[in-house]
């Protein structure tokens, strides 16, 4: 039941924004020990977003991106579009129709918002995969975008991030830059990290967000793809799984029996942190970036909750026309503007009582 | 087409007036403008009135009825008159029409603002709407926004200077400080103007004109009866209007402002005069900037040497033609909708040899030009001691 | 412990309504405007009749993304809207078809801006009816780099 085939990726895209805080910044402000952290964690900063983006605008950039690799669609011929998010600025009404307007989708349209923490952009993808593969759309538009929020002063804020990628997802063709060939997921009722309703930040339950939440339904979902397809680690080119910071990534791939050369090119969150939804699809995009007709890539996402998607995906030749018509992710990794703990805090929304806009 | 004259001129003092509701600011003014000629107020056939936003400032609307009201001639005609910063100068070209046509021969106009009772930013957003609210103040434009636009091209099309710019502001604060009823009376000099706090880079907040509070009020009459009520009417020779785009970005030069080039060609033409027979003048310095283009679009420089102008002294109160004498709109204040009629009174104080120590000496020929936001409205009256 | 702000209906007088953003939010996120199919002169905002000609024949077009500075300020002094937002960049932007705009130039240090740099279309938060009102999107600049 885990095999696709038939359909591909049209066009994919990527953004992330310009600002940055550094764990030594974060860390001062709380009066931790800056070194220790950037060990335990492998991040050096992260990024943030600007004071008039959300999760909507990272969304349209991204899927913008999208269709600048994806010439020949006409917004009006996608069918669907689902976003998954956990930082959605309404809890009620769709950002999907945001960014079906902000494209020119047709009125004739299927929009969602989707929610399993950092997994809902991948949650997306499947759906977007079935309902093509059904006939019900030539075309279907699958984001993971967020501004992760994070409680001050706790250990999640050296890494919660914003950015987000876009995949449009069609039938396999020669305009397809990549088709998948199967997918597999796994879920239980594991609550590792959460945020209710009414309550601006998240929290989570420390260690066990490690082997019994993130290990388990990782590793369960690769090596239960892997089963299905008959497929070992060496088959696989690159390996990019979920990121909540730059140390677990690494764990796993050990574990799994990946290479670290296998991992390191679509693992950006040392650099730029976690943008839970949008972080194992950003590392993605960014092999995307490089990868070569015929090498095969195991994309593994993570959310909290607890699941895990997994996908293994075929490059086509495609890719190298295609690749160039857009910024790639090192453009938005090499744009930087670092921010102080005092202007990240109005940012973030952090200062109760102020409005900024 | 009769000849109409203004025979009464009022003002109220302009500045923060935290003690006084907007319908007697303009009481006070009218008074001062019946006390100033021999009327009886039921002499007064209509009331004009210029009033940018007493909506959303003050939350009155109607205020023609309001103030025919509280003068005390209801049940006769009132109206107001919206034109952004140049509703009274629209309101006086309305009251003029009115008797130049013959429908009426005694009129008052005038034109009232209270913009103090609302913080700052909240006026910043009021005085926005004078611009394209959908797409300049939508976007974060502001008012000063837009002038500060236009201060950046004219100093990249003319190298016109930033301390030129400061000049008119130290220029017009002097004028300012012997004019009793302007909001500040002190001096400033051009490190004070360019030190002083930016409000859009390049404009700093001494190139920009304050919010204030404040009323003006003229009796306009037909010229055949004007020498009933005073022995020193002053007539209206000519009269222009003109409009340009709504949006600064649709301009195909954003240094010129068409409206106060229609509007002056209109009412030269119209008295039969050139700009230089122009003894003094009350131009719209909403900023300072303003006040260099306004030189060059009312034709007393060439385009782009407005900058010149003012530095070499021209426009002071002794030089070729005194601008703005009453201290301007920099130093006298700006409630919008009086600025108009108060433009009027500094002229007609001129021509009478009533405006003490900033009289010009030998003032035969006056003239008031009023903008309405980015110069997307302009009118433009010229006066004079004898008839056309 | 977090206190919750309490929204004043007096600061919504300034404020856009839905209905309003909603009849012109499509044409800000794609950059729609209109040409006029007699004289050829285009314009950001949706008019019926060109001033140009005076013709009525104006059609809907998909604006260029990219543009120069025709000329820029920083607004120091904010209206109520954005009164905690800071320093920020207005400019007229001229498009690369000629047609110009005004819009925020975001992702730009001030030391590098100057009238004719080059500018690309972004898309952003424009601001807020309050914390519990509708957020309106639209479109603002970055420079290309």
């Amino acid at each position: 039941m885990s095999k696709i085939d038939n359909i591909g990726i049209v066009g994919y895209g990527a953004y992330i924004p310009i600002y940055r805080i550094k764990v030594e910044e974060i860390a001062s402000q709380w009066n931790e020990d800056a070194e220790q952290i950037k060990k335990g964690l492998n991040v050096e900063c992260k990024s943030v977003r600007g004071l008039d983006e959300d999760e909507v605008t990272i969304a349209v950039e991204a899927t913008w991106n999208a269709l600048k690799r994806a010439p020949e669609v006409n917004p009006k011929e996608i069918g669907a579009i689902y976003i998954g998010s956990e930082s959605k600025p309404y809890a009620v009404k769709p950002s999907a129709t945001i960014v079906a307007a902000a494209i020119g989708a047709s009125f004739n349209i299927r929009a969602a918002d989707y929610e399993f923490a950092c997994k809902a952009g991948t949650e997306a993808i499947i759906s977007c995969i079935a309902q093509v593969k059904s006939k019900l759309i030539k075309y279907g538009l699958a984001i993971g975008a967020d501004c992760s929020q994070s409680w001050p002063g706790d250990v999640l804020e050296y890494t919660a991030a914003a950015g987000g990628a876009a995949f449009i997802i069609g039938e396999k063709n020669n305009k397809t830059i990549a088709y998948f060939e199967g997918q597999y997921s796994v879920g239980s009722d594991t609550a590792d990290f959460w945020r209710r309703d009414t309550i601006q930040f998240p929290r989570h339950t420390g260690r066990f967000t490690g082997e019994p939440a993130y290990f388990k339904h990782v590793i369960g979902a690769a090596k239960g793809l892997m089963e299905e397809l008959n497929l070992k680690p060496s088959d696989f080119n690159y390996f990019v799984p979920h990121q909540p910071n730059g140390s677990f990534p690494l764990r796993v791939a050990k574990q799994l029996g990946f290479e670290e050369s296998k991992v390191k090119p679509g693992l950006i969150s040392p650099y730029v942190g976690n943008f839970y939804s949008g972080s194992s699809l950003t590392g993605f995009c960014k092999v995307l970036d490089q990868a070569k007709t015929g090498e095969r890539i195991l994309l593994v996402s993570f959310g909290s909750g607890a699941g895990a998607d997994a996908f293994s995906i075929v490059v086509q030749d495609c890719i190298e026309e295609k690749r160039n018509l857009a910024p790639k992710v090192e453009y938005y990794l090499n744009r930087k503007v670092f921010l102080s703990y005092g202007i990240y805090s109005r940012h973030m929304s952090l200062i109760r009582g102020v409005n900024y806009a | 087409m009769r000849d109409v004259a203004v025979v009464g001129v009022g003002m109220s003092k302009f500045g923060e007036l935290w003690d006084k509701q907007l319908r007697d600011i303009f009481i006070e003014a009218a008074i001062e403008a019946i006390n100033d000629c021999k009327i009886d107020l039921k002499d007064i056939q209509a009331l004009f009135i210029g009033n940018y936003s007493a909506g959303t400032w003050v939350q009155q609307e109607h205020l023609g009825p309001l103030l025919a009201d509280y003068l005390g001639i209801s049940p006769k005609p009132a109206m107001r008159i919206e034109s952004a910063c140049a509703s009274s100068g629209a309101a006086f070209y309305i009251a003029y029409m009115a008797i130049a046509s013959g429908l009426y021969d005694i009129v008052m106009v005038g034109g009232v603002e209270k913009m103090t009772d609302v913080p700052t930013e909240n006026s910043t957003t009021f005085l926005a709407s004078a611009a394209d609210r959908e797409w300049e103040a939508f976007l974060g434009m502001t008012f000063p926004g837009l002038f500060a636009l236009m201060a950046r091209r004219h100093m990249y099309q003319y190298g016109t200077k930033r301390e030129q710019l400061a000049m008119v502001s130290v220029k017009n604060h002097k004028n300012g400080s012997k004019n009793p009823k302007a909001q500040f009376q002190r001096e400033v000099t051009i490190d004070d103007v360019l030190n002083s706090p930016i409000i859009a880079d390049p404009l700093t907040l001494l190139d920009c004109s304050p919010i204030s509070d404040g009323a003006a009020a003229c009796i306009l009459c037909s010229s055949d009866i004007a020498k009933k009520y005073t022995d020193t009417p002053i007539y209206v020779l000519g009269s222009g209007q003109g409009t340009d785009t709504i949006a600064l970005h649709d301009r195909e030069d954003i240094t010129i402002m068409k409206s106060t080039i229609e509007a002056s060609r209109k009412a030269y033409s119209f008295a039969h005069l050139e700009p230089k027979d122009i003894d003094v003048a009350e131009v719209h310095d909403c900023f300072t900037i303003a006040e260099i283009i306004e030189y060059e679009d009312l034709g007393f420089c060439k385009k782009g040497e407005g900058g010149k102008i003012i530095e070499n002294g021209e426009t002071e109160i002794g030089g070729r033609i005194p601008i703005n004498t009453s201290g301007g709109l920099k130093s006298k204040g700006h409630p919008v909708g009086a600025t108009g009629v108060a433009q009027v009174c500094e002229i007609v104080y001129q021509l009478r040899g009533e405006a003490g120590k900033r009289q010009v000496s030998n003032a035969e020929i006056g003239l008031t030009h009023n903008i309405g936001g980015s110069g997307s409205s302009c009118y433009v009256h010229i006066f004079g001691r004898k008839k056309r | 412990m977090f206190i919750f702000l309490v929204e004043k209906r007096g600061d919504l007088m300034s404020k856009p309504t839905s209905p309003r953003i909603w009849q012109l939010a499509e044409r800000r996120y794609r950059l729609i405007g209109v040409k006029c199919e007699n004289c050829g002169k285009i314009f950001i905002s949706p008019r019926k009749i060109c001033p140009n000609c005076k013709s009525t024949k104006l059609i809907d077009i998909s604006l260029p993304r990219k543009g120069k500075i025709y000329s820029y300020t920083i607004i120091n002094a904010f209206p109520s809207e954005r009164k905690n937002y800071g320093p920020y960049i207005m400019a007229i932007v001229e498009l690369e078809n000629g047609c110009r705009l005004t819009a925020e130039i975001v992702d730009c240090k001030i030391e590098d801006l100057k009238i004719g740099m080059p500018v690309e279309l972004t898309f952003r938060k424009i601001g807020e009816e309050s914390e519990s009102g509708i957020i309106y999107y639209g479109y603002k600049f970055r420079p290309i780099s």
